[in-house]
């Protein structure tokens, strides 16, 4: 007979070994949650709100970029994928890294259409990830709020 | 009768001159004849003669003379041949004798003459030593009076006694009519006649002390002859006209203690004497005699020395007096503390176990109470009245504990105990506090801090978190770090490296926050009892004061020492303490796993890190990683910023440098423009993307320290950092 606080804790632990499964989540982010102690008990949420912030305003810098049809300036583009790439490595965001990758070989061959193809991926994928990370806090929040101990996942 | 050829003409032979030769040659016969008898009976008589034989010729030349003599009575009348061949033949005889005695006599006379002389000799020299017989004589009895006199005079320590037995030796020796000391007064300008032989009770009577006799005695240590007018020998009224004796008068050293040095004899600088006037007896026609005028300076020699034994005498009496007075008085003093301690020490037992037992009465039924239903105010009341009896029986406790650490009645508690544990549960304890207050802590323990060691584990935690429960109470924002390292016992310089010796070590414990800060001045005040720094906003929290005073004492319980740094109001302190410790060499149980075995360990504690990235989430995430690792992470987000920042504080600068081009590059050089010596350069790692080689060799050239991939693991940052503050270069990281 399990109690609420076990069943939250095992939902959170499937879930946690599903997106790294299904390739949203890598080892950095691994490395993150080591860096989130007492004293610093919500880093992983701050760095996390942090890329996304930094998404969302890389990706309508690149879309102005990208709408300036005929005279698209590909090296500002290309900045600003390599800090989102560097952004998303830093974070364990694996597939939005790999977006970037192929981003910015379009970006270096100026392909106009690859990029702008790369740029809604690339949306589509960090919009998914934040619902899904904030999935993942909630279930923390639950547990937390039963009473219970957030669980150490180990992939 | 025949014819003779006289030129007188002849007389007839008168009657009356017959008569008259006739008598005369029979007396000068019987002369003649006495004289040897004479001399052989005084001969035979006196033992030495040495002419015995001289004598004989002598005897046979008087005989035969006397009977020459003899037989020339006969002559006078008509006599027959046979007497005048007789005759012939006695003058004949008496001629060879006379004449060899002549002969002899001129030998004989030189010798007798010479034998006077000697004689004369021994007579002059048997005087003579009749003479120095008499004077030896009279020197034995003048040094025998000096011993009698100095015996009679040592053989007492009385100072009056001493003087007194001097005058009355000195008069019997010497027969003096009268004999008198005097003293110089307390003011030393006067002389006052202290001691006199005769008059029983002197006069008081006093002479100046410059007169010129008296200048002359004190000016020299022989005994000196003065004029029996001078005023210190006026003793008596002069009566009548008789003559006075001849007076002699000599100085007496007064000396004093502190005139003996060990090495050299005191060479009269002191120049108190006092004076010493003896009287031949007036109408005696004695003089004073050499010997007795040595024997007069060597008694004031010993007087002096005697009176000087006394006073020494007297000193150390006074001192010894003294001595046991003050004995006396330690003794009252230290019985009544005792008194005082041990009613204290009553009174304290009692009112412990008297107080203790409602205490705890109070805090049990508190706390039932609290089980219980209860409306919104009582509850309220309720812990009110918990807390507020639990801090009282806190204080109980301190004020106790205290009490007896300053008996020195308090005993450690010697056990073995896991000490990172001990850290562990203290920071266990606070954390819950400082998270409420936003306080990150943190705790670094050394690597080489052994785990089980041997000391009072509760005494040491309370220390602990009393420190530690300063540095929250006293901080409003900042961080706390707690770092526990081993440390060579006595030093004050912070120091890494680890000599422990032998069982024991020193534990040194730095507890470090950017709270309030305490001023300077204010920091020895610290460890008093009840003393408290506080303005009146911090007066909310509480607590007695006694924290630090009991820690204090518990630390020098465990010969150690502790105290307090601050740069001042504002900006936080550190508390560090030393305490000894015994290493357990128990097997180590392990009740935590381990971190997996990494050697080179080191303690990034403090350690000043600068990073420079532009992207603001791998900014965060290198942030965090750092301070996870325990630096002072300062973040940057472009060169020129960097530039301006940097200093020779920091010990490691991060760049990222995953941006095409070399502005970053640039920075690098710029920082190593900057810092022209080497060792206060901060180390230069960069941060990157791409790991082939032509980055490597583009770090390289343009003076970076290190390489490193990104994203960055905790390890591999651990690694990393260890790595670089080693060996100052990192070409591996990869």
């Amino acid at each position: 007979m399990d109690t609420l606080v076990a069943q939250l804790q095992r939902q959170l632990r499937d879930y946690t070994i599903s997106l790294y499964h299904q390739g949203f989540l890598d080892d950095q982010f691994t490395e993150l949650k080591k860096l989130q102690d007492e004293c610093s008990p919500d880093f992983v949420a701050e760095v996390v709100s942090l890329f996304f912030e930094d998404c969302e305003k890389l990706i309508s810098n690149m879309a102005r970029a990208l709408d300036q049809t005929g005279n698209v300036d590909f090296k500002l583009v290309g900045s600003s994928v390599h800090q989102l790439k560097g952004s998303s490595s830093s974070v364990g965001a694996k597939r939005v890294k790999g977006l970037c990758i192929t981003f910015k070989e379009c970006c270096d061959s100026q392909n106009f259409g690859g990029c702008v193809r790369c740029l809604q991926q690339v949306d589509i994928e960090y919009k998914s990830l934040k619902a899904k990370l904030q999935d993942l806090f909630n279930l923390e929040q639950q547990i937390v709020q039963a009473g219970g101990r957030i669980p150490q996942v180990d992939i | 009768m025949e014819v003779c050829n006289c030129i007188e003409p002849q007389w007839p032979a008168d009657e009356l001159l017959m008569k008259y030769q006739y008598i005369s040659d029979f007396f000068i016969a019987i002369a003649y004849f006495s004289i040897p008898l004479e001399l052989i009976y005084f001969v035979k008589k006196s033992a030495v003669f040495p002419y015995r034989w001289v004598l004989v010729q002598f005897g046979a030349f008087i005989v035969l003379c006397g009977a020459t003599h003899l037989i020339n009575l006969w002559t006078f009348t008509t006599h027959s041949r046979t007497v005048a061949l007789v005759m012939t033949t006695a003058k004949v005889l008496t001629a060879v004798v006379s004449c060899a005695t002549a002969l002899m006599l001129v030998h004989i006379i030189p010798d007798l003459l010479s034998v006077k002389t000697r004689e004369l000799f021994l007579k002059n020299k048997a005087a003579e030593l009749d003479r120095e017989m008499g004077l030896i004589r009279t020197q034995e009895e003048t040094g025998r009076h000096v011993r009698m006199l100095t015996h009679e005079i040592r053989s007492t320590l009385d100072r009056h006694t001493i003087l007194k037995t001097t005058l009355v030796e000195l008069g019997r020796t010497l027969a003096l009519e009268e004999c008198a000391l005097w003293m110089p007064t307390r003011t030393g300008l006067e002389l006052q006649l202290s001691y006199t032989l005769r008059q029983q009770h002197p006069v008081e009577y006093t002479v100046p002390i410059q007169l010129p006799v008296i200048n002359q005695v004190f000016g020299t240590s022989r005994a000196v002859k003065i004029s029996p007018n001078s005023p210190v020998a006026r003793l008596r009224p002069v009566s009548g006209k008789y003559m006075l004796g001849e007076v002699v008068a000599v100085r007496v050293p007064l000396l004093h203690l502190s005139n003996f040095q060990i090495n050299d004899w005191p060479e009269l600088s002191t120049k108190r004497y006092a004076l010493m006037v003896l009287m031949l007896p007036s109408d005696s026609a004695r003089q004073w005699h050499v010997h007795e005028l040595e024997l007069v300076e060597v008694v004031a020699d010993q007087v002096a020395v005697a009176l000087s034994h006394a006073a020494i005498l007297e000193e150390s009496m006074r001192a010894r007096d003294l001595l046991m007075e003050q004995n006396v008085a330690l003794d009252l003093a230290r019985r009544e503390a005792e008194t005082a301690i041990r009613a204290r020490n009553d009174f304290l037992a009692v009112m412990n176990h008297e107080m203790r037992t409602p205490m705890h009465a109070i805090i049990a039924l508190s706390s039932l109470l609290q089980e219980t239903e209860l409306t919104p105010e009582q509850r309220l009341m309720v812990e009110t009245i918990l807390k507020s009896s639990n801090l009282l029986a806190t204080l109980m406790n301190d004020v106790l504990d205290l009490s007896r650490l300053e008996d020195g009645s308090l005993q450690l508690e010697l056990g073995t105990f896991n000490l990172h544990n001990l850290f562990r549960e203290v920071l266990n304890l606070i954390k819950p506090i400082a998270v409420v207050k936003k306080l990150p802590i943190t705790l670094n323990l050394a690597p080489d801090l052994p785990e089980f060691v041997v000391g009072d584990e509760k005494r040491l935690m309370q220390i602990i978190l009393n420190i530690v429960g300063n540095a929250v109470k006293f901080s409003k924002q900042g961080s706390i770090s707690v770092t526990a390292l081993v440390t060579k016992s006595d030093t004050r310089a912070p120091d890494f490296f680890v000599v422990p010796t032998g069982s024991h070590f020193y534990l040194r414990v730095k507890v470090k926050d950017l709270g309030a800060g305490i001023n300077p001045q204010d920091i020895p005040k610290l460890f008093t009892k009840f003393a408290q720094t506080q303005s009146l906003a911090t007066r909310s929290s509480g607590g007695s004061g006694l924290g630090l005073a009991i820690s204090k004492r518990f630390v020098n319980l465990m010969e150690g020492n502790i105290w307090i740094e601050s740069d001042g109001l504002g900006k936080g302190c550190t508390a560090i303490f030393d305490v000894k410790l015994g290493i357990s060499n128990e097997s180590k149980q392990s009740c935590i796993p381990k971190i997996p075995a990494n050697p080179r360990h080191a303690n990034f504690s403090g350690l000043k890190v600068l990073v420079m990235d532009e992207n603001g989430v791998s900014r965060m995430v290198t942030k965090g990683l750092l301070v996870h690792l325990g630096c002072e992470v300062t973040t940057v987000s472009s060169s020129e910023e960097c530039l301006r920042v940097v200093c020779h504080e920091h010990k490691v600068v991060f760049m990222d440098v995953c941006m095409p081009g070399v502005e970053n590059y640039q920075t690098a050089l710029r920082i190593h423009e900057k810092f022209t010596k080497r060792h206060q350069r901060p180390l230069l790692v960069a941060l990157t993307g791409n790991t082939d080689k032509s980055t490597k060799e583009k770090c390289m050239s343009f003076g970076l320290d290190g390489v490193l991939l990104k994203p960055v693991s905790l390890d591999n940052m651990r690694n990393v950092l260890s790595d670089l503050l080693e060996h100052r270069v990192l070409y591996e990281a990869m």
